[in-house]
């Protein structure tokens, strides 16, 4: 199959992402990426699980003193909309709709930039109110690399839809770039996973005490 | 992973009921998103509403966390579909990792 080929609705595949075995051989191998980033994130939390909290002395802030329940949940509902958003993108792409798929993708990448800002704003206020920073303590050093290391997969995916987007506009969907654009997606998502963790596990657990 | 490729002799018709079992797929999918939504809220609450002890916090926010996961895994990035086998191997197996690694730093590191 020609993958530069011009398709019609009705000759697009039903799962042009898997259509050719170029598409197959990167879902597949995505996935086992997934799993690396996994054991990565899991090392991570472990990490900060083990120093949470533990700092040089009394007057060094601590988990409940440092995070806030507005900018988490504002941050989260960001990032979950983001995740139905990338959704729609791929639910257009499925039915060949380039322009709807796009539009999406451009809402999906102004709520990561939102989520940025906010964790941007967040770090600065930690460090300026708190001197809560990165080499203040255990606690600092462990947070910063869990959140930070997120924060960079966030820019990350942001680089790389919006460098998808504008390496296709002109050129439309065929079988050579929707397996590129659906792996996209899957990132985003896993992005979103690992957030689930994060406001759960650091922030939510952490205001609790 | 099968190749889902058209054999029908009038595209158009199949079209129409791709379109339709899309469309349907998609409608799982906001279904889903909004209980992720109710979850988030559901764990929020029971950190912002005061009176909650922490051992009742902390378990049930993990297990909502852990709900919402399965719902963004097999739903929004596909794995209830058949042919993920492999994928799944490769997920667990990082996740066994990931948490036995998570079990020993909580019960080696002391400072």
């Amino acid at each position: 199959m020609q993958t530069d080929e011009r398709f019609t609705d009705a000759t697009w595949p039903a799962s042009p992402e898997k259509a050719t075995l170029d598409g197959k051989n990167k879902y597949l191998g995505f996935w086992l990426f997934l799993g690396g980033e996994t054991v990565l994130f899991a090392s991570l939390f472990a990490t900060y699980l083990a120093l949470k909290d533990k700092v040089p002395n009394g007057d060094a802030a601590l988990a409940k003193d440092l995070f806030e329940l507005p900018l988490t949940f504002v941050a989260t509902m960001l990032l979950l909309t983001s995740s139905l958003t990338s959704v729609y993108a791929m639910y257009h792409m499925k039915n060949n709709h380039f322009k709807q798929m796009q539009a999406w993708l451009v809402i999906t990448v102004a709520l990561g930039f939102g989520f940025l800002g906010l964790e941007i704003y967040e770090f600065n206020h930690y460090v300026h109110e708190f001197h809560h920073t990165f080499t203040s303590s255990a606690f600092g050093s462990a947070f910063y690399t869990l959140v930070g290391f997120h924060g960079g997969h966030v820019a990350f995916g942001l680089v790389w839809i919006i460098s998808l987007m504008v390496r296709n506009a002109g050129r439309g969907l065929n079988l050579y770039n929707a397996p590129k654009f659906f792996v996209a997606s899957l990132y985003w998502h896993f992005i979103d996973v690992v957030w689930v963790f994060i406001f759960t596990v650091v922030y939510l657990m952490g205001m609790v005490g | 992973m099968a190749n889902e490729q058209s054999n029908s002799a009038n595209p158009n018709v199949d079209l129409k009921y791709r379109r339709k079992k899309n469309a349907e797929e998609m409608k799982h999918q906001v279904l889903s998103f909004t209980l992720m939504i109710f979850f988030t809220l559901l764990a929020f609450a029971a950190v912002g509403i005061e009176g909650f002890s922490h051992w009742f916090i902390k378990p049930v926010i993990l297990l909502l966390a852990v709900v919402q996961v399965i719902f963004q895994l097999y739903y929004f990035m596909h794995m209830k579909h058949k042919g993920h086998g492999t994928i799944a191997l490769f997920l667990f197996s990082g996740l066994a990792v990931g948490l036995i690694t998570v079990l020993v730093f909580l019960t080696i590191v002391w400072i």
